[in-house]
């Protein structure tokens, strides 16, 4: 992204943290290390049960790291109360206050900063103008619906101006057209009060579209921290390639590594270009991956060659699963065209062509 | 041939008619139990006395007046009755600090019970539960036993040193408390409890995160969403604490009268029986009064919370 400035807003600092104790002790993170920038929108991105929220539990304070240092603007912290944090939530399940209306949610951490009425009061209702809640100021939050508690949400999180939001899969319980709304609104929110963003989601595509980095996350561990075009494109890891959309695996041994780009010869003896990593050693029993839409069908003999073994209308596409003389499978993915099919049938024979820069070499 | 209305309708009625029928015999012993009894006393109460208990069946508004006033022995003039209403008084202030105490005691424990695990949980649930095994009349020996001149607390104390000569807490007002507080605190810790198991405690961290202090997460949070239990829990203590009996003849050793004991006087050796009947109605309407006026004003509060 362009004109970020390069300060940190958030470092987080060999953190780890471990829940219950003895036999019984969970690592929900292990010694990760990682540095926000300010006015980012930042993704973490994982599976359920890969540490993510327990990362935004401990930037927020609503727990504590078993080891490590989390600083905010270079200060550590770590062992701040929750309330003594300059930093804002926007939960899963929203945690609107039942018992008060809208505004009295909105305006809720800046009366607890004990801030003068008439500023609360304008506060509140640039907040409710922001999110396009004018009308419902005075409703309680049981009647309004999922997508205006959303809002509201977002918009008490926002009104203190924290120097950091974090947002735990804010739109999971929101239906696809409102979530896709509610991406876009999120990101305008972001870039019109400036104000650093972490995300969790586990929602690959949702972090695609949103983020300005995302950092992919495991069991514990951050495996990759880069724009969404780095992770799509140059997943360094099995998991991150397996994790981010689809992908085909080719076992291939990498030879004459230079300028960032290698030789792989794969099972059926083609050999193709495929980036690969400055630090990679060459090894024989290399895994290199391919995404569906990087590659060709064609009737002609190509780089790899089999059997259609499947065809799968998609809409904007069509997925054609090919089983590969080698043994292994490969998906493609074919633009449709309004006019005509995807010009392959089941059982037919058909070469496959990989570009020159199609194809990735992974670490491991 | 009946229309699906008609079939609806007739299902209903039946639905009805079956609800009354077996909710009857509850209905029944409801009656016969509680209703039937108090309209005798109600009755009584507008009656003369007998000379051996009992009533005349003759018209008096006597009873009634003799409520809150004294007739003078001699020339027959009204005064008020200064030992019934220093009686009303006292019954009505005990009762209040017992419902603040058992809250001020009760509302922790419930919020530490709510925050335990699960499988915790319901063994403090059992636990608070325990002295409701044992009678009522056996707690409350049980409570006379530690307070009393040579009991627990006087002879540690005693042995220790601080004091010299043993406290006089038994037959005080506060030995009636501490006996209606200890007797009645379950009766506060369970509706409470019931109302904090089903705190969203989101709610919780989601005040801290907005910057609210542990007090104000508790004035501002908690205490509103659990204000029904809380209402619930000073209902269930303050309505038996007025009508309390055996904790404060055997605690207030009967120079300390609450109004039961007043009330069980004129049926016994007072031979007063209407005297008797107009009091206990009067409690009634006191109770009556007391919490139409709790629930309307925690109702209103609440709506100016939110």
């Amino acid at each position: 992204m362009p004109d970020k400035p390069d300060r940190n807003a958030i470092e987080v600092v060999n953190v780890s943290k471990i829940f219950g104790s003895g036999e019984g002790q969970v690592a929900a993170l292990d010694t990760v290390s990682v540095s926000i920038r300010e006015n980012e929108f930042f993704t973490l991105l994982g599976p359920s049960g890969c540490g993510k929220t327990t990362l935004l539990r401990l930037i927020a304070g609503f727990d504590f790291p078993t080891a490590g240092e989390i600083l905010l603007y270079g200060q550590d912290i770590a062992p701040l109360p929750p309330f003594k944090r300059p930093v804002n939530t926007v939960f899963q399940s929203y945690a609107l206050f039942p018992h008060m209306t809208v505004a009295d949610n909105i305006g809720f951490g800046l009366e607890m900063l004990g801030k003068p009425k008439a500023e609360i009061k304008a506060r509140v209702a640039e907040m409710l103008k922001l999110v396009k809640m004018e009308a419902l100021a005075g409703r309680r939050t049981s009647q309004i619906s999922g997508g205006q508690q959303q809002r509201v949400a977002l918009a008490r999180a926002l009104a203190p101006q924290p120097k950091v939001l974090l947002l735990d899969e804010p739109l999971s319980a929101l239906d696809y057209k409102l979530r896709k709304e509610m991406q876009i609104e999120l990101k305008r929110l972001q870039h019109e009060t400036g104000i650093t963003f972490i995300f969790v989601t586990h929602d690959q595509e949702e972090a695609l579209t949103m983020s300005d980095r995302i950092a992919v996350m495991s069991s514990g561990k951050i495996l990759q921290v880069g724009s969404p075009w780095d992770i799509y494109d140059k997943p360094a890891e099995r998991f991150v390639a397996d994790f981010i959309g689809e992908t085909n695996f080719l076992t291939a041994a990498i030879s004459e590594m230079a300028n960032g780009k290698a030789r792989a010869t794969l099972k059926s003896g083609a050999t193709i270009e495929a980036t690969v990593a400055q630090s990679f050693q060459p090894k024989p029993n290399a895994t290199v991956v391919v995404r569906p839409e990087h590659a060709k069908l064609t009737k002609a003999k190509g780089e790899l060659s089999g059997t259609v073994e499947n065809i799968v209308y998609f809409g904007t596409d069509t997925h054609i699963h090919v089983h590969l003389d080698s043994g292994e499978l490969f998906t493609v993915r074919q633009q449709n065209t309004r006019s005509a099919g995807c010009g392959f049938e089941k059982g037919d024979a058909v070469g496959i062509l990989i570009g020159s820069d199609a194809a990735q070499v992974l670490k491991d | 041939m009946a229309t699906a209305e008609e079939v609806a309708k007739a299902a209903e009625r039946r639905d009805v008619r079956d609800r009354w029928l077996l909710s009857a015999p509850a209905l029944l012993v409801i009656f016969l139990a509680a209703t039937g009894p108090l309209l005798i006393v109600l009755v009584y109460s507008f009656l003369t006395p007998g000379s051996y208990g009992d009533v005349k069946w003759q018209f008096s508004p006597e009873a009634w007046i003799s409520v809150f006033l004294e007739r003078d022995i001699f020339d027959d003039t009204l005064s008020i009755a200064a030992a019934h209403v220093t009686i009303f008084l006292r019954s009505i202030k005990l009762s209040v600090v017992t419902t603040i105490a058992t809250l001020v005691l009760g509302f922790p424990t419930a919020y530490f019970m709510a925050t335990r695990s699960e499988k915790t949980r319901d063994l403090w649930l059992f636990l608070i539960t325990i002295p409701f095994w044992t009678n009522l009349l056996i707690r409350t020996f049980a409570v006379l036993q530690i307070i009393r001149n040579e009991g627990i607390i006087n002879t540690i104390l005693l042995k220790l040193g601080i004091i010299s000569a043993p406290i006089q807490i038994l037959y005080t007002d506060t030995a009636i408390l501490i006996g209606m507080a200890y007797v009645y605190l379950p009766l506060m810790v369970l509706p409470i409890y019931a109302s904090m198991e089903k705190l969203d405690f989101r709610l919780v961290e989601a005040g801290y995160d907005l910057y609210a202090s542990r007090f104000q997460v508790l004035r501002r949070i908690i205490f509103p969403l659990v204000k029904p239990g809380v209402i619930a829990g000073s209902i269930l203590v303050f309505i038996p604490a007025l009508g309390a009996y055996v904790t404060p003849s055997v605690l207030g050793g009967g120079k300390n009268m609450m109004l039961s004991n007043l009330i069980e006087l004129q049926f016994g050796q007072g031979r007063n029986w209407p005297l008797g009947s107009a009091l206990s109605i009067a409690v009634m309407i006191i109770v009556m009064v007391a919490l139409l006026a709790y629930v309307r004003n925690a109702g209103r509060s609440g709506v100016r919370h939110g």
